[in-house]
């Protein structure tokens, strides 16, 4: 009996050790324990910001040294959904207004976001661009296979925007549920063209060619960011936010093709 | 009564927390459906026609693993020479491949600019984006399970019959109809349900390789996965429904063919 008590409660610590084991790289802001000038601010932004907010988290941990930024880089609705569902953090920067717009409904922002860039489509094409598309209206030329967003994601919802403007109604072989797919489907030669943001398309580097067209215009995406309720240290968040609208984030953000807000 | 005779109690204890742990999620998909809405939801065009879709390409798929996969686990169970030997962790390896390694790699072998596929589109041949896309990632991640499980089966049965059938003068394509593969049958059915609902929840490879399309490419986990997006009641309904059409399938036809070992249930 004794034995099967302690078999049993070797078991129970095992489980438990993997349970909070499981939990330990979860979002705890600023421990308590830390010097007051000091800590770790969690930052949930939106995919596209991957590279620029990395930039910017550098140089916050610069500008205010004994501070560490951690991200959590998602589609914006995922963030949403994870942050509705529990996840604790300081800063949310979310790639559309309809997202920010849901998580102030749930109760989540402490104020008032603020925009903080802006982002337009372009198309992408194969380096050299060697089915000659030079306007929205010859991604329907005959033999160019185009890839889009689906209208239920942020980037879907642009291109929609645009042919409505453009009265071009586009026949995608598919319509993938991310901008990174939409790329990765130019990139690798699936596909002969694609609508992306120009970030992104700047992103890919030399892998594609970039064509701007005018009624990109249409449709532009604002990038909001605001102060969660749950932040530790609200004056290090405000800070945070303060960065990437100050002059040096935008310095940064322009460089990667954001335009302003 | 006596089937647990012999199992020390205390052991009850993790297999119950793990039977929760199984369980619970699917109880919380369950809970959170909003029932008023659910069959406006799984009946809208969207839902149908990804259902529809998946049942379509994961029997293609099951097809084609059949056909591939039983000649594979004769040769890889009754085959001894060192050559199988080594090429059997390869065929096996999407068993333990993430599904997104899965569908990069396809992309690769059949995409439009890839290894085979270059070829393929020279002939007019396209794969990409076409449903024929959805069937071969659905076929290179499941094989692996049927060819398991007929392996196993082949095993277990052994090549006696098959000798005797032999020596008293049948050709070997006769043993092979008449001993060999009435023999597999179990083996046959608890692979083949496995590869079918291996190939509904197909989602990572589809993604990767096949692209997005309502009823072109769309099965129903994209199509779960793209709700979510926008609609997360549509999203649960959906996925519940996934869960019942699986449970249907594993429970209605293949509980009995699932048990360990395939050859001993039947």
């Amino acid at each position: 009996m004794k034995r099967t008590q302690s078999i049993i409660g070797a078991i129970s610590a095992v489980l438990l050790v993997m349970l909070t084991g499981c939990g330990s790289d979860s979002a705890t802001p600023t421990s308590s324990t830390s010097a007051p000038a000091g800590g770790t601010l969690t930052v949930y932004a939106a995919a596209s910001l991957k590279q620029t907010f990395t930039d910017i988290g550098e140089q916050f941990k610069t500008d205010n040294p004994g501070w560490k930024v951690d991200f959590t880089f998602a589609g914006s609705s995922d963030l949403v959904t994870q942050l509705t569902q529990g996840a604790k953090g300081d800063v949310f920067a979310s790639a559309d207004t309809k997202n920010m717009d849901k998580a102030a409904t749930a109760g989540l922002l402490a104020g008032d976001p603020v925009n903080f860039a802006s982002n337009t489509l372009a198309i992408v094409v194969a380096p050299g661009n060697p089915k000659q598309v030079t306007s929205f209206a010859d991604l329907n030329k005959p033999g160019v296979t185009v890839v889009v967003c689906a209208p239920q994601v942020p980037c879907g919802s642009a291109t929609e925007k645009v042919e409505q403007a453009t009265k071009v109604t586009l026949n995608p072989v598919s319509e993938e549920s991310s901008v990174t797919d939409v790329l990765n489907k130019v990139t690798t030669g699936q596909a002969d063209a694609g609508l992306v943001y120009i970030t992104d398309a700047l992103g890919a580097g030399d892998k594609v060619a970039k064509v701007d067209f005018p009624e990109a215009a249409a449709a532009v995406n604002t990038y909001p960011i605001g102060v969660l309720k749950t932040a530790a240290d609200a004056a290090a968040a405000h800070e945070f936010v303060d960065l990437v609208t100050g002059e040096a984030g935008q310095k940064i953000l322009s460089q990667a093709g954001f335009a302003k807000p | 009564m006596t089937r647990s005779a012999g199992l020390p109690r205390w052991l009850y204890l993790p297999a119950a927390a793990g039977a929760i742990f199984v369980v619970l999620p699917l109880v919380a998909v369950a809970v959170k459906v909003d029932w008023s809405q659910f069959w406006t939801l799984i009946t809208s065009r969207s839902s149908v026609t990804a259902l529809e879709l998946s049942l379509r390409t994961a029997a293609i798929s099951t097809a084609m693993c059949i056909v591939l996969g039983v000649p594979m686990a004769l040769v890889l169970a009754r085959n001894d020479s060192r050559w199988v030997r080594w090429t059997r962790p390869l065929i096996l390896l999407p068993l333990v491949l993430p599904p997104v390694v899965g569908g990069i790699a396809l992309l690769y072998a059949f995409g439009r600019l890839g290894l085979l596929g270059r070829y393929l589109d020279a002939a007019g041949i396209q794969i990409a984006f076409t449903t024929t896309a959805v069937v071969l990632a659905q076929t290179f991640v499941s094989l692996p399970f049927l060819v398991i499980a007929i392996e196993g089966a082949a095993r277990t049965a052994g090549a006696d019959y098959d000798v005797v059938a032999a020596t008293l003068g049948a050709r070997p394509t006769t043993v092979w109809w008449r001993v060999s593969l009435p023999l597999l049958a179990p083996g046959l059915a608890s692979g083949a349900v496995l590869a079918f609902a291996r190939s509904l929840g197909e989602f990572g490879a589809t993604l990767t390789f096949a692209g997005s399309r309502e009823g072109v490419t769309r099965t129903l986990p994209l199509e779960i996965y793209l709700q979510r997006e926008s609609d997360a009641d549509a999203a649960v309904a959906l996925s519940l429904l996934l869960v019942v059409v699986a449970a249907v399938v594993v429970i209605g036809v293949g509980s009995r063919a699932l048990k360990p070992g395939g050859a001993g249930g039947w």
